[in-house]
């Protein structure tokens, strides 16, 4: 039985200690937001944060992180209460087929939560080991860039927020 | 189980809790598919040609119900691939149907619940399932209004419709759920129905945010991955080390003794292991490919002499057009060959699927691209009646074309017939969709042109070598599964057709004006490399080619490059694009700096979808061999935009990805197998490259046909990343992909 820290809450968990975090998150705790992408640390979907770090969760044994903070993009808001990163790729319309997002949405956060003024060329370079195959690049800058003023608590004054018209 | 537990989105909301009330009078014609107008049964007249997919299915009731309750449900064949198309297709009907797009439910692809629009595939979501929306919409509320005249005594031209009901004079109001009767939506399309003007819309065109984007961005069930349907248990496929493999051995004893093993499937060379949990079935993975003995075949070509494989194994030509003379004389003629390697779709999830047998039907969960054709295949598969399977399109990682969907759905459906009852859930790994998926076809084109005194094209000769672009589902024996079970299907025999869609001749054909024209198609119908759709077909591949080539054409004709295609243009709305894109970007013949340059590309997608023009500016490091775009602009016209946000990000993506093809990317093999298992033996573009800056400017035209456009970017923006090599640097590259060491071959480095 292994204690996990996920998002503010413990959970224990009956798994084989060497299960990778990823498939404990997905399958043991049911949540969406890490996903499968390699399974090789290549690409950056199961991206999650590890006591304020990003880490590859398909890549780290779930019993190296007992007792440490862990969180997932389920962890930086709700759909009726998202947080700035969450809001500010909504506001952006930052995904196609969204796969890659929630992990691209945790690196950033590591990064803005290790450095809240980061500039535009930080972003970008934090992003570096995070893969988007739909071309959505563009968005994804403008989205964090716009997450790290919204978390400094720059008004919306200059963006065009779209309607909203449900959830899918 | 009730399939209500396994639906997500709409579905989940509640919509089939009332029970089956959907599944009864939808006239959807069984044998129909996508392209082809069944004729009206007993018809003795010709009938004009019903608008978009209406031809196909043309019964109201099978795009749209409406219930006593007044609430809205659009049904439509196609299926979200993060195109946009959930919130599209809702403002489309929204605005006929007067209601908000979020009042709508809409439901995809679903082979017991939609029409069967046949592959979600060529840029047509719009073009052909928004067309018959937006005519049924328009029909149905017509119909209300006519069925509100009655029910209110008032003529129709006193009446409106607003906000779901129909009002009239004085107050008078009846609502959408009052009008509906049983079978009142029961009713073929009219071709002459008239539309809204441009002028009263409120929905198309407007900005409204994807419905689909919150669930993604914090974490709701959002992908066929994400299922968890009560009792689901997980399984993981073995493959072959290469294509035509035979198992010659396999001791599973060991593998039947792991942990949470419940079963180990053998069919033939098929492999696959069921497990409790998903980590369990990926060690029993592990170790079965570690029993599996596999007798290997070599026969795949040698990747560095593509040419000569191609060349050498024609098996056909087809003329792909012919007008004027053959030969023509003229000042001068210049002669082009490029190729392109082969390419992968390269999702970032890989392929998965859910399936459940439960009392003979077998229901699968998948994100493939054409649930009807995947199931005409499952079933041959299985050896049961179509409809005793039925397939759900859920969403998964984005495929851009024929990756691993359809094979993953077969897998999951073929390891479901071992647990009835229970819910299968395959997850590909990385290596298997890399290794396994169909790649976009290697291509060999020439080029040959003649221009007159004036530097004027008077005769254009073209040829390509290509694999058909199409081995979609298909029989059994499309699917990998299919061929490596006992029963091994075989693969459907490659033909060559030449139609207006196009396939590896994909606008082969040029836009430009041009008196005396050949085109041909060399078919090679061997396909040793495993080939399918990839997004745009031969466009990229032809397009990057005729791009580079009318570059050269200007050169020589000592004329600016985008001078030079506007005066081979007659289409005002193919002129319109390309001014739109060189002004916007403040194309000059003014001198860069050392090692810049800039390039321009054009072409219609398909020659009858999408018009698109980009210009972009590089940086080539003649030391490293890399080559940086910085900066792009794109002008697109697609006829009316309905979702003008979705274009852009489409549009974007469609950049970037080819930017993406055309820098990087090549699958690599030895003579047995392919060896670009990972992200690392298949790199594709990164941050650290993305451009500073890409602005794409939207043509709208308003009230005008609905033209393809997610494909429109693949072609130009290779020809536009040549052609700006070329100005940066003085030399050519004629081959894809612009690797560094092309590069510093090119420049001598």
């Amino acid at each position: 039985m292994l204690k996990l820290n996920v998002n503010g809450t413990s959970h224990d968990v009956d798994v084989d200690p060497a299960t990778p975090l990823l498939y404990v998150l997905r399958n043991d705790l049911k949540l969406n937001g890490a996903k499968f992408g390699c399974g090789l640390g290549q690409c950056g979907a199961c991206t999650v944060m590890v006591d304020g770090k990003a880490v590859f969760s398909c890549l780290t044994p779930a019993m190296l992180v007992e007792g440490r903070e862990i969180k997932t993009v389920e962890g930086l808001g709700t759909i009726d209460a998202p947080g700035p990163m969450q809001k500010a790729f909504i506001e952006q319309q930052a995904a196609q087929c969204g796969y890659c997002i929630a992990g691209m949405m945790m690196r950033a956060q590591a990064l803005l939560e290790a450095k809240p003024d980061a500039a535009d060329a930080d972003i970008r370079q934090a992003l570096e080991p995070n893969l988007c195959r739909c071309g959505t690049h563009m968005r994804i800058l403008r989205a964090v860039a716009r997450a790290r003023d919204l978390m400094q608590g720059k008004s919306a004054d200059n963006m065009a927020p779209a309607a909203a018209t449900g959830r899918g | 189980m009730n399939a209500s537990n396994l639906l997500p989105d709409v579905t989940r909301r509640g919509f089939l809790a009332g029970a089956g009330a959907l599944v009864v009078c939808f006239a959807i014609p069984a044998e129909a598919q996508e392209g082809e107008v069944p004729s009206a049964p007993g018809a003795q007249t010709a009938k004009p040609k019903l608008p978009g997919s209406l031809a196909d299915t043309p019964s109201l009731d099978a795009w749209i119900r409406i219930d006593a309750d007044g609430s809205i449900t659009v049904f439509t064949g196609k299926a979200e691939l993060g195109q946009g198309t959930k919130t599209s297709l809702r403002q489309i009907a929204a605005e006929e149907l007067e209601v908000e797009p979020a009042s709508i439910r809409l439901i995809t692809a679903d082979t017991a619940l939609t029409p069967n629009e046949g592959y979600t595939a060529g840029s047509q979501t719009i073009q052909n399932s928004g067309t018959a929306i937006r005519y049924a919409s328009a029909q149905v509320r017509q119909i209300l209004v006519a069925k509100a005249s009655e029910k209110l005594g008032a003529p129709v031209e006193a009446l409106k419709a607003e906000a779901g009901a129909i009002l009239g004079p004085n107050g008078a109001k009846a609502s959408y759920g009052e009008l509906v009767s049983a079978d009142v939506l029961h009713v073929d399309a009219a071709a002459d129905t008239k539309l809204k003007p441009p002028t009263a819309y409120r929905a198309i065109g407007k900005p409204f945010a994807r419905v689909d984007i919150p669930a993604k961005v914090t974490g709701g069930e959002a992908y066929v991955q994400d299922m968890r349907p009560p009792g689901m248990v997980h399984a993981r496929v073995v493959r072959p080390p290469s294509y035509g493999a035979k198992l010659t051995d396999f001791a599973d004893a060991s593998v039947k003794a792991m942990p949470g093993v419940i079963a180990v499937v053998r069919d033939g060379d098929f492999l696959a292991v069921i497990a409790e949990q998903e980590f369990q079935a990926v060690r029993a993975m592990r170790a079965m490919a570690g029993v599996a003995k596999w007798q290997e075949q070599p026969g795949l070509p040698d990747q560095y002499d593509l040419p000569a494989f191609l060349e050498k194994s024609v098996s056909e030509i087809g003329t792909v057009t012919s007008v004027g003379a053959d030969s023509v004389p003229g000042a001068r003629t210049l002669k082009a060959q490029f190729t392109r390697a082969y390419q992968m779709h390269a999702s970032i999830g890989p392929s998965s699927a859910v399936a459940m047998l439960d009392n003979g039907l077998t229901t699968v969960w998948t994100h493939t691209q054409g649930v009807y054709p995947d199931r005409k295949a499952i079933a041959q598969m299985l050896g049961v009646p179509e409809e005793k399977v039925r397939c759900i399109h859920t969403e998964g990682s984005g495929c851009y074309g024929h990756n691993g969907a359809d094979d993953a759905a077969a897998d999951a459906a073929l390891i479901a017939q071992k647990v009835a009852g229970k819910p299968v859930r395959v997850q590909w790994m990385r290596d298997q969709e890399h290794l396994w998926e169909p790649y976009g076809p290697a291509m060999l084109t020439r080029a040959s042109a003649t221009l007159d005194q004036n530097g004027n094209i008077v005769s254009w000769h073209y040829d390509l070598w290509s694999n058909s672009h199409g081995t979609r589902p298909g029989s059994a024996g499309s699917l990998i599964a299919g061929r490596l079970m006992a029963r091994h299907f075989p693969p459907d025999p490659a033909k060559l057709q030449i139609s207006p869609l196009g396939n590896g001749d994909r606008n082969a054909i040029p836009l430009y004006d041009v008196p005396n024209l050949r085109v041909n198609w060399h078919f090679i119908a061997d396909m040793p490399v495993r080939v399918s759709s990839l997004r745009g077909l031969g466009a990229y591949s032809n397009v990057f080619s005729i791009e580079s080539f009318m570059d050269e054409l200007a050169l020589a004709a000592n004329a600016d490059p985008v001078e030079y295609r506007l005066r081979h243009l007659k289409d005002p709305r193919a002129k319109k694009v390309i001014e739109v894109a060189a002004q916007k970007f403040g194309w000059s013949k003014d001198a860069l700096p050392e090692g810049r340059g800039r390039g321009f590309a054009f072409a219609k997608y398909k020659n009858h979808a999408a018009y698109l023009a980009i210009a972009l500016q590089a940086d080539v490091d003649s030391d490293s061999g890399t080559i940086m775009v910085s900066r792009v602009v794109a002008a697109v016209d697609c006829g009316e935009a309905v979702a003008p946000d979705s274009i852009v990000n489409q549009t974007e993506g469609g950049i970037l990805q080819s930017m993406s093809w055309t820098l990087y990317e090549a699958v690599h093999f030895d003579s047995t197998r392919i060896s670009s298992p990972d992200w690392s033996t298949y790199p594709i573009l990164r941050f650290s490259t993305v451009p500073d800056s890409i602005e794409v400017q939207v043509v709208d035209n308003p009230g005008t046909p609905y033209l393809g456009v997610a494909e429109a970017a693949q072609g130009p923006t290779a020809g536009a990343i040549a052609n700006a090599f070329r100005s940066a640097t003085g030399k050519r590259i004629y081959d894809l992909p612009y690797t560094r060491e092309r590069v510093k071959d090119a420049l001598g480095v």
